[in-house]
């Protein structure tokens, strides 16, 4: 398989006047031809911030200090903007949470999509439509020819997400960063959005990373998952695996809080504490002070274990409970 | 059994503001067509004294309107809220305090300048549930019994977390000792293993006060986890109501239905991934609601009843109201069986 993206010890700091926040602190991962690949995590986590450094737009006081961003094998990291530029929307695309504040409201979609066509390519006006009315098409939006004049205002919620999907497709980007695209969604249109974006990756080879808060909406889609706390990945591997068999006592936490892991009323397991500041890290493991199977040895950093395709980084891993098939 | 609360073909419309020019137009005799919204249509529900009822539904279904009817801080258009037979409000005013409500974003719901102990006690000192003297001790007690530090009194909202502040929320609302308690989305602004947390909270304040709850969510796992019975609502109207576990297990109405599947589940002892299935189409216009029954646009079993009329909310099964003419074949199966 060939990988269209390779992250290795990427870190990004926020040097804040109360100090220096660590948001992102040695993330690694890579990312194949069509794979979907699920970022989750709790606010803070650093899952956003790991998204935002892909495409170089983290803003001072942020600055990545460390680590690679292979492209199709060229590193992003330190390259100027006017490099950069060439490549955000033609090469990697983000889909950003909000479509109320990603689409300009005084512009009509069609003036945007040819906007953002006309950064990467010469088209004429018949170019232009029809390849927006083929990408409007893709995301599901009935009549695209009609609805191509409308103003973002006239799109409901659902469909304005869609809109903001079709740019990014424009140019047929080979990596795209989706950030919370569906938890601003009511279920319903949750779904047919999700679904869609699996059938995409499936039939342009598009690869994604699926940021995300909500374990349940990521399994759905991405095939290997990667669990933020606190700017690091604790852990890493197959969906299914992770899911079924936790390594890291985060991972089992996140999953067991869940109600749909309880009996309906019964008390839930519940992560004691909160995500600690970023400013203020214990030493060691981050997830120490919260977790039940802390021992001396965790205020040293645990160092990432490998096994088969999984990764954890925890000094006391929850045990396999069966061999790895 | 006496009717503790009682929510009484209830209907709350909005009206949008007519400008000087249409106002003007009308009184010469003009026809200025004026469009209203319905926000809740003709609802009824009861609820028995200790019962958690889970209102769910899409945004925009009117269920944050409904409960801000039950808890009588908005006039119905049409219909009665009783608590114990008595109207909550009258004359544009709330007449009781036995109804509390804590709402979705716990940011926007304390007033940042005040300190949150404050904040807290100033609705008991008003309505003469303590003496200012035994306020403070009071509210330290609350405080401990929602799990926060009673030293936190004298904090500002803004030195807390989100779950924090959503504790603060709820001392506030359980210290007007409430009989009901309205809960608007309370977790959905907070992270998972918080909200695990506040839920937990939830379960054992409702436990040892005996609170009868009316618990507004979109999220469906939240409310299976807490409610007794549930209510769902598709534009307006409540389409389903039933007891949780068999409303969750055998859905009667198609949209219920459709609304459960399109849910996407963590399934942990399967090595592939799982499938869900998408409903067509969108929630209509509010302001222009299809004709017969709501949901007949994007119901994969519509039939020729259901463009014209709309169907009632009627009884279909053992405590189990729906309002569709044609139930999907698989419930009535299954509800025989039980």
């Amino acid at each position: 398989m060939t990988k269209v993206l390779e992250v290795n010890e990427l870190k990004t700091h926020f040097f804040t006047r109360d100090g220096v926040v660590k948001a992102v602190d040695g993330v690694s991962f890579s990312l194949e031809k069509g794979e979907i690949l699920g970022l989750v995590g709790e606010s803070g986590s650093g899952k956003t911030v790991t998204g935002f450094s892909l495409l170089g737009l983290v803003d001072a006081p942020g600055q990545i200090v460390g680590g690679t961003i292979q492209l199709n094998g060229e590193n992003l990291v330190g390259l100027p903007e006017k490099k950069l530029r060439a490549k955000r929307g033609k090469n990697i695309a983000m889909i950003f949470q909000d479509p109320i504040a990603t689409l300009n409201p005084l512009l009509t979609i069609r003036t945007q999509m040819s906007l953002a066509l006309e950064a990467h390519a010469r088209m004429n006006k018949r170019e232009i439509e029809s390849r927006c009315i083929d990408v409007l098409t893709k995301v599901g939006i009935p009549d695209p020819a009609a609805r191509l004049d409308s103003y973002p205002h006239e799109f409901s919620g659902g469909m304005r997400q869609r809109v903001a999907i079709a740019i990014t497709l424009l140019h047929s980007p080979g990596v795209i960063v989706a950030d919370e695209p569906t938890t601003a969604l009511d279920v319903s249109i949750q779904a047919q959005i999700l679904s869609e974006m699996r059938s995409l990756a499936r039939e342009t080879g598009t690869a994604m990373i699926w940021i995300s808060h909500d374990l349940a909406t990521v399994s759905s889609l991405a095939t290997r998952l990667l669990v933020m706390y606190a700017g690091k990945v604790v852990e890493e591997g197959p969906t299914a695996q992770v899911l079924k068999n936790p390594r890291h006592p985060y991972t089992r936490g996140l999953i067991d809080s869940l109600p749909a892991m309880a009996k309906p009323g019964e008390p839930l397991t519940q992560i004691s504490g909160t995500t600690p500041s970023l400013l203020s890290l214990p030493p060691g493991c981050p997830f120490a002070p919260r977790c039940d199977r802390a021992s001396e040895v965790c205020v040293q950093d645990p160092t990432p274990e490998t096994n088969a395709d999984r990764m954890w980084r925890c000094h006391h891993p929850m045990q396999e409970e069966e061999a790895v098939r | 059994m006496s009717l503790f609360f009682q929510v009484d073909q209830v209907t709350r419309e909005f009206h949008p503001k007519i400008s000087l020019g249409d106002k003007i137009a009308s009184k010469l005799g003009a026809r200025v067509e004026t469009r209203s919204v319905k926000a809740v249509n003709n609802v009824s529900f009861q609820l028995e004294e200790g019962q958690t009822l889970g209102l769910v539904g899409e945004s925009g279904c009117g269920k944050s309107t409904l409960g801000k009817l039950a808890a009588g801080i908005l006039e119905t258009s049409e219909g009665t809220v009783l608590l114990d037979q008595k109207p909550v409000m009258k004359d544009g005013k709330k007449t009781t305090t036995r109804i509390q409500t804590v709402f979705q974003d716990p940011f926007a719901s304390l007033d940042p300048r005040m300190k949150v102990g404050e904040a807290v006690a100033e609705g008991p000192i008003a309505n003469n549930l303590v003496s200012k003297a035994d306020a403070i001790a009071y509210v330290k007690d609350w405080f401990a019994r929602v799990g926060l530090d009673p030293d936190f009194t004298d904090r500002y909202p803004h030195q807390f977390s989100g779950g924090q502040r959503q504790r603060i929320a709820i001392a506030r609302a359980l210290a007007m000792q409430p009989d009901l308690l309205i809960c608007d989305e309370p977790v959905a602004s907070l992270d998972v293993s918080i909200q695990a947390q506040i839920i937990n909270l939830f379960l054992q304040l409702r436990k040892d006060l005996n609170l009868t709850c009316l618990f507004i969510s979109h999220d469906l796992s939240v409310v299976r986890h807490v409610s007794d019975r549930v209510a769902v609502m598709y534009l307006g109207k409540i389409v389903e109501e039933g007891e949780t576990s068999a409303v969750f297990e055998n859905p009667a109405h198609p949209y219920t239905k459709a609304l459960l599947a399109s849910v996407p589940k963590l399934v942990l002892d399967k090595d592939e991934l799982v499938q869900f299935e998408a409903i067509e189409g969108e929630i209509p216009s509010p302001l222009s609601p299809p004709p017969g029954c709501y949901f007949a646009p994007r119901c994969p079993y519509v039939g020729e009843k259901c463009n014209q009329t709309n169907p009632p909310l009627e009884t279909v099964g053992f405590e189990r109201k729906a309002a569709c003419f044609y139930i999907p074949a698989d419930f009535e199966k299954a509800n025989k069986q039980a």
